[in-house]
């Protein structure tokens, strides 16, 4: 993509995350009482996550198999509630040993 | 109320800086892993700076990111940043309510812009309502920690060898997941949410049928039905949503 239009892109992202940001600060000052609205909102952003990672982290890698083995590891470290800092690095180290050995 | 004087009080510029040095030394690792990300996505440095510094979010940078790189229309920019950012909105209408009257309708233009999950969270908590001063403290080292990472995560992108950026490619999906897991362990709504929201999301990946379907969509379709049908089957009762920041 031409830098002129990536940067298009951007502004473009930038404005419609500050205008749903703007909006209720500003002049929109009622509660939402919908429940449904509500859990909706609250569920979205896991869902979102959920759906931005699977399938995309399978080749995040260059390489299927050493993607493989750093998801286990990243499962299983973000199961014993690991930061996300120490679950990101010990994702990367395995997959760094994984394409040593595979690779 | 002389008590709650008292707390308010406390929350100076001073007090704000510190509550922010934590957020923004998170910071610092996530924008890292996403700096790397678009650099191998084949973002120039000086565009994710730029992204970060406008944008200031991380699920929904990626997203962009992902429509850039797969050269999405604008169409499905706007799309994928409204559902992914949705939840600022609920933030939003929380925090427009703890702002102390030191605030202006200029600076409530202004500080909507620093709206993110751990910000959100940090402020949703505090029992009184703040000034712009605390607000102003707290949002310096998040923000520029968010922009200083995605820099040096880029710059660290375009100069390690393949075999470092490669393993670096899968730090900010890592995160996610350690974003993800824990709450799906607690929570049976959350689990369900994850698990459709990944399901569908393989399924229309993997499915030749639907393999047309550019990416920035369907992150979108398999959320919302993901979201939709968890929002029916598990309601989340009023003081079970809000003030814990996930992202």
């Amino acid at each position: 993509m031409e830098l002129y239009k990536m940067a298009l892109y951007i502004l473009a992202m930038a404005g419609v995350t500050y205008v749903i940001r703007m909006i209720p600060m500003t002049f929109f000052r009622k509660k939402i009482t919908s429940v449904y609205l509500k859990s909706l909102l609250y569920y979205v952003p896991y869902a979102v996550l959920s759906a931005m990672t699977f399938p995309y982290i399978f080749y995040s890698t260059g390489n299927v198999y050493t993607a493989l083995i750093g998801t286990a590891v990243a499962l299983i470290a973000a199961t014993c509630k690991r930061s996300l800092l120490t679950v990101a690095i010990c994702a990367c180290v395995a997959v760094f040993i994984a394409g040593m050995i595979i690779i | 109320m002389q008590k709650e004087n008292t707390l308010k009080n406390q929350l100076n510029f001073k007090r704000g800086l510190k509550d922010g040095l934590p957020i923004g030394l998170g910071y610092l690792s996530v924008s890292f892993a996403f700096g790397v990300q678009a650099s191998i996505l084949g973002v120039p440095f000086f565009m994710s700076l730029f992204m970060s510094m406008t944008n200031l979010t991380s699920a929904g940078q990626l997203a962009g990111l992902t429509v850039i790189a797969t050269l999405g229309t604008i169409l499905e920019l706007i799309a994928t940043q409204v559902v992914i950012n949705a939840r600022y909105f609920l933030m939003s209408i929380t925090l427009s309510q703890k702002l102390d009257k030191s605030f202006t309708f200029g600076q409530r233009l202004f500080c909507s812009a620093f709206i993110t999950d751990e910000i959100f969270a940090i402020t949703a908590a505090k029992p009184t309502v703040f000034g712009k001063k605390y607000f102003y403290g707290l949002v310096i080292c998040p923000y520029f920690g968010w922009a200083l990472g995605t820099l040096l995560g880029a710059l660290a992108g375009d100069a390690l060898p393949a075999s470092v950026t490669n393993a670096l490619g899968i730090a900010l999906y890592a995160m996610f997941v350690a974003i993800i897991v824990p709450p799906s362990i607690k929570e049976k709504g959350v689990l369900v949410a994850v698990l459709l929201g990944g399901g569908i999301s393989c399924a229309l990946y993997f499915i030749p049928i639907f393999s047309s379907i550019p990416t920035g969509i369907s992150v979108i379709i398999s959320a919302l039905i993901a979201a939709c049908a968890c929002a029916f089957i598990f309601p989340k009762k009023e003081e079970e949503v809000s003030d814990d920041g996930t992202l």
